[in-house]
């Protein structure tokens, strides 16, 4: 509303400036430079391992980068330790690829715990909110006393998502939300990020190989090649770069398949 | 800014008026004081939200309950200038509530938890049962096709619960040797029985400490290690894969761990014999007078092969039992990583359990065959 500041849609929330990061001699990034704006979904994309959940990790300081800069809301992450990263930490939610969810606990307490930890909501409140989430994400009632282990792939990822939302973050980071389920359950997600980007006003970060939901949910894609970013922009504009490994990554038979089907869909 | 953000509620006549910030973090102190509020007495009510400045699905929730309390209570409720993207918000928890049903933890009596306990012992008795005649199958399958035994995980297990448990082993035998000799050279001494310490060391640690004293490091140490092992496998579905390769799981995970063991312990407990009675030596020497030459004329004179041999037999059997406890344990695990920590912890317990016990039996064998 007030425009004599930069507008509020243009300050970065992640900005990365000349990240370097390796393991022993194996370099993961050269030069990694970008910056993900409020309240769009950032996707970043690459070849299997070349980066994108190192990346991710360095992000969020789970893994120290040598040197560059990260910062997160205008804050620097690099060099925090865990007491200074805890305001940083309670801002954001992280879904992880596998989910990772705590085994011994149910779903519901996997969710309820973020909340126990970070609020002084009374134990009522908190139930209705778990349950609240649970709903959200598209899992039924049934779920929420389960245990991780006697759930299918794509509930689990719901049910990681439930607990990354928990706190209802500004900030969401997606680790591969749709990898290793079938088209349906990956559409379903699709369509779950979607509709919390658009109800909460999420800023999203994820990595990920699916084509399609790259289509449907990526507002800007950035592509990590080689430890530096080869192209930046949205879908449509990334198409029609030049660059072989984009060009190679857009344009062989699935990432075809997947822009057509885009396109039928419009 | 820096002042914590707070959620509001005022009621005047039939107006509530909410208003500041309805987030997870502004609605804590709000909530608890919600159930103490004289609420408007008249049927109509009117909810004034244009004041809410950021509302989240947490705050969206305390809203969507308050004005649904307030409809049970039979009155109409009218919200008001709720801004545009909130409402969409309150819209999309409006329309999730009706799933969101609180699943309640089931709740267990007294009976009930005592009863599913004793089934619980008794299913695991069961399992074990199933467990050891599954390996017993297995093991008779192996000895007459001797070409399926897995030789290669045989030698790395002989390795690591063999060879590596050597320095462990001698140590604490050799220390339990010094430490009999020397509560003893009091009594003998008082005597003038100083020859004895011979007798004493020999018998007991040939007979019973050093079998049952490798057995409990051998538990400690590799039991632990196969139930925790097997038990990630599980967890992984690693064993599963296992199956689907055509790989009986038995057949590499368990016979091998427990030929191996078979083998090492005995082994093991020749080996704590000779420093356990290296250690009786250095102390009856040092404070009994009694010299190297003397104490192992005496050893050789005093202790008989059976006793030797009473030890060494109970070896293999103590190895098994540590091998299938481990192992059986490592199966039970199911799912969590919690389940791994339990059995790893059981599978110690009960194995050092059942190998005393075995001690005990063999014990009032021997005593019973006057050896």
């Amino acid at each position: 509303m007030n425009q004599t500041h930069l507008s509020p849609d243009d300050t970065a929330v992640i900005d990365i400036r000349k990240l370097h990061t390796s393991y022993g001699a194996a370099v993961v990034h050269e030069d990694v430079s970008l910056s993900v704006r409020r309240g769009e979904t950032f996707a970043l994309v690459g070849s299997s391992g070349c980066g994108k959940s190192t990346l991710l990790r360095a992000i969020i300081m789970l893994l120290r980068p040598n040197s560059g800069s990260i910062r997160v809301f205008g804050q620097e992450v690099i060099g925090l330790d865990d007491e200074q990263a805890l305001p940083l930490r309670r801002r954001w939610g992280v879904m992880f690829e596998r989910g990772a969810l705590f085994s011994s606990l149910t779903v519901a307490e996997n969710v309820a715990m973020v909340l126990r930890e970070h609020t002084q909501l009374s134990p009522r409140l908190i139930n209705e909110v778990v349950a609240l989430k649970i709903a959200l994400t598209g899992l039924p009632a049934s779920a929420a006393a389960k245990y991780p282990s006697e759930l299918s792939g794509g509930m689990r990822k719901r049910a990681a998502l439930a607990r990354a939302i928990a706190l209802d973050p500004e900030l969401l980071f997606l680790d591969e939300p749709t990898a290793g389920l079938d088209p349906l359950s990956a559409g379903g997600i699709d369509e779950l990020v979607q509709s919390l980007h658009d109800a909460l006003g999420l800023t999203i970060m994820m990595v990920t190989h699916d084509l399609d939901s790259l289509w449907r949910v990526a507002d800007r894609v950035g592509v990590l090649d080689g430890g530096r970013i080869l192209g930046l922009g949205s879908m449509d504009e990334l198409a029609q770069s030049e660059h072989p490994v984009i060009r190679e990554y857009f344009y062989g038979p699935r990432g075809r398949a997947a822009q057509e089907q885009t396109w039928k869909r419009r | 800014m820096t002042t914590d953000p707070i959620a509001q509620l005022q009621i005047q006549a039939a107006t509530v008026r909410c208003s500041g910030v309805w987030t997870v973090r502004g609605i804590e102190a709000l909530e608890p004081t919600l159930d103490a509020l004289a609420w408007p007495a008249a049927p109509q009510v009117i909810l004034e939200a244009a004041g809410i400045s950021a509302l989240d699905t947490s705050g969206a929730w305390l809203l969507h309950r308050t004005v649904r309390m307030l409809q049970q209570r039979g009155k109409t409720v009218n919200l008001q200038g709720l801004q545009a993207e909130f409402s969409h918000l309150l819209q999309l928890v409006e329309a999730r509530a009706a799933t969101a049903e609180h699943v309640a933890p089931i709740h267990q009596g007294g009976l009930e938890s005592l009863g599913r306990l004793a089934w619980n012992q008794l299913r695991d008795l069961l399992s074990m049962l199933a467990f050891v005649g599954e390996v017993a199958l297995v093991m008779l399958r192996s000895v007459r096709h001797p070409r399926r035994i897995r030789w290669l995980p045989l030698l790395r297990n002989l390795q690591t619960a063999g060879f590596e448990a050597l320095p462990i082993t001698g140590l604490l035998s050799f220390l339990m040797g010094v430490v009999i000799a020397y509560q003893g050279a009091d009594q003998l001494q008082r005597f003038g029985a100083n020859i004895y310490v011979a007798d004493m060391v020999g018998f007991t640690m040939l007979r019973e400490l050093s079998p049952m004293l490798t057995a409990i490091i051998v538990a400690g140490r590799s039991g632990s290690a196969y139930a925790a092992q097997i038990g990630t496998m599980k967890v992984t579905e690693e064993t599963d894969a296992l199956r689907t390769i055509g790989i009986v799981p038995y057949e590499l995970l368990v016979l091998p761990k427990m030929l191996a063991l078979m083998i090492a312990l005995p082994l093991l407990t020749v080996y704590a014999d000779v420093t356990g009675i290296l250690g009786g030596m250095i102390m009856a020497s040092s404070k009994l007078e009694v010299s190297y030459d003397v104490f192992l004329q005496r050893i050789g004179d005093a202790v008989n092969l059976s006793s030797f041999l009473t030890g060494i037999v109970k070896a293999p059997v103590f190895a098994v039992i540590i091998a299938l406890v481990g192992c059986f344990q490592g199966f039970q695990v199911s799912g969590s990583a919690d389940s791994v920590g339990r059995q790893t912890t059981m599978s110690v317990v009960h194995s050092i359990f059942l190998v005393i016990v075995a001690d005990a039996a063999f014990s009032l064998v021997f005593n019973w065959l006057k050896i």
